[in-house]
């Protein structure tokens, strides 16, 4: 099947009803395999000791959290530039996830911030870029209950999507742009990553299974996305005969 | 040009204008966005005593006395200069000689540092204790204090070594 049949919101439909299980089932698979080797086989760290385990929750959320933002982008792009039907829906259906994930990296990072270094919060360069990227996640799912018409909200959230993107490149550098509290990339970084393989590939594993979790949610809620914007549409329509009906 | 080409070219030139204005911002509060100053910096800016601010660095080994009541004594130092710093509390589990640290207090009068709080940096370095320790022993460890540290690889500006302190 060609990119361009995915346009077609019954296409999608389809697809997306036969695909759903399958990616339920392989999400659970690989979360299964992802705790049991965090909690079973990685060892612990010869400074943080056990309390490392939040590590691997942290930093795929904290991850997901920028990538749903670039889902978003492509989304915007796809709504701004080719009218793309489908970049509305997936736009709208990628926010509310996106602002889950990166509530999530926060409040992990706030819980284990506080044994290793002292506290919950600081006003840091990293955690404050995250936060601003939460509440434009927050503004994002405002704008789009705000405006009533879903064409002329996505075309608005599109902008803002496109002009919050200039925060994940300050979040990602943040730690080298400046001296933080947080500590610089371990994984992503010049020279290879800084994690001892018996942690990196458990880490590794829950990264893919909580990207699949969110192309799981993601699938499903622009599938609720196109049947909730069915409805609207016939009610509309339903509204309107009435309305000639109640005139004639 | 098609339209659609015409919208990705605005598209384009509007996030070249937001990327260059944003790094304009940014450059320009560069020393507000800093979370500490390494005793290099409080030196050279002659910061006034008094006046909070954040010192981060690395405990300086051998620098650690514990006195009565949760009173500690240590040093801070960035490779080039070293800070006295005096605390009254709980430290974080992280700290130790060697290890990066940032307090946040002010200068008194004498050139020390009170602090009233005290947080633990750790580097980006993951491992199990047997790896640390193989690496220890094979000699490629490589001692924190060593090297101008994680915690101040990239000092805010390239300024020549600052004055002794007076």
């Amino acid at each position: 099947m060609a990119l361009i049949d995915l346009a077609n919101p019954t296409r999608f439909l389809t697809l997306a009803t036969r695909v759903l299980p399958w990616l339920v089932g392989l999400t659970l698979a690989l979360f299964a395999v992802g705790l049991y080797l965090t909690f079973f086989v990685a060892p612990d760290d010869y400074q943080q000791g056990a309390v490392v385990k939040i590590m691997f929750i942290h930093v795929p959320n904290a991850w997901l959290s920028m990538f749903v933002w670039g889902v978003m982008c492509v989304a915007a792009l796809g709504t701004l530039v080719w009218r793309h039907p489908l970049a509305d829906v997936a736009a709208k259906a990628a926010a509310p996830i996106g602002a889950a994930f990166t509530f999530l990296a926060l409040a992990t990072g706030s819980l284990w911030g506080r044994p290793m270094w002292g506290t919950y919060w600081v006003w840091d360069a990293r955690l404050t870029s995250v936060l601003v990227l939460f509440l434009m996640y927050l503004g994002i799912i405002a704008l789009w209950r705000t405006v009533e018409d879903p064409s002329r909200a996505a075309r608005a959230a599109a902008i803002l999507t496109l002009v919050g993107a200039i925060n994940i490149p300050i979040i990602k550098f943040s730690v080298d742009w400046w001296n933080t509290l947080h500590q610089p990339a371990s994984v992503f970084r010049a020279g290879g990553s800084a994690i001892d393989k018996s942690i990196l590939v458990p880490l590794l594993v829950m990264a893919v299974a909580f990207t699949l979790l969110f192309l799981t949610l993601h699938v499903a809620a622009m599938r609720n996305e196109i049947l909730r914007r069915r409805i609207r549409t016939l009610r509309l329509l339903q509204a309107r005969m009435t309305n000639a009906g109640a005139r004639a | 040009m098609t339209r659609k080409q015409r919208r990705l070219v605005m598209i384009a030139a509007a996030g070249g204008i937001l990327v260059i204005a944003a790094a304009l911002v940014l450059s320009a509060l560069r020393d507000s966005i800093v979370f500490f100053n390494s005793p290099s910096d409080v030196a050279e800016k002659h910061i006034a005593p008094g006046t909070r601010i954040r010192l981060g660095g690395l405990v300086a080994p051998g620098s650690l006395v514990r006195g009565d009541n949760l009173e500690v004594k240590f040093s801070v130092t960035d490779g080039k200069t070293a800070m006295a710093v005096a605390y009254r509390g709980i430290l974080p589990d992280l700290f130790r000689e060697g290890q990066g640290v940032i307090a946040e207090g002010a200068l008194d009068g004498a050139g020390q540092f009170k602090a009233d709080s005290v947080l633990a940096k750790h580097d980006e370095k993951y491992m199990p204790k047997e790896v640390a320790e193989a690496l220890k022993k094979q000699g490629h460890w490589k001692e924190e204090s060593g090297k101008a540290a994680p915690v101040v690889s990239r000092p805010t500006n390239s300024a020549p070594p600052a004055a002794p302190k007076s």
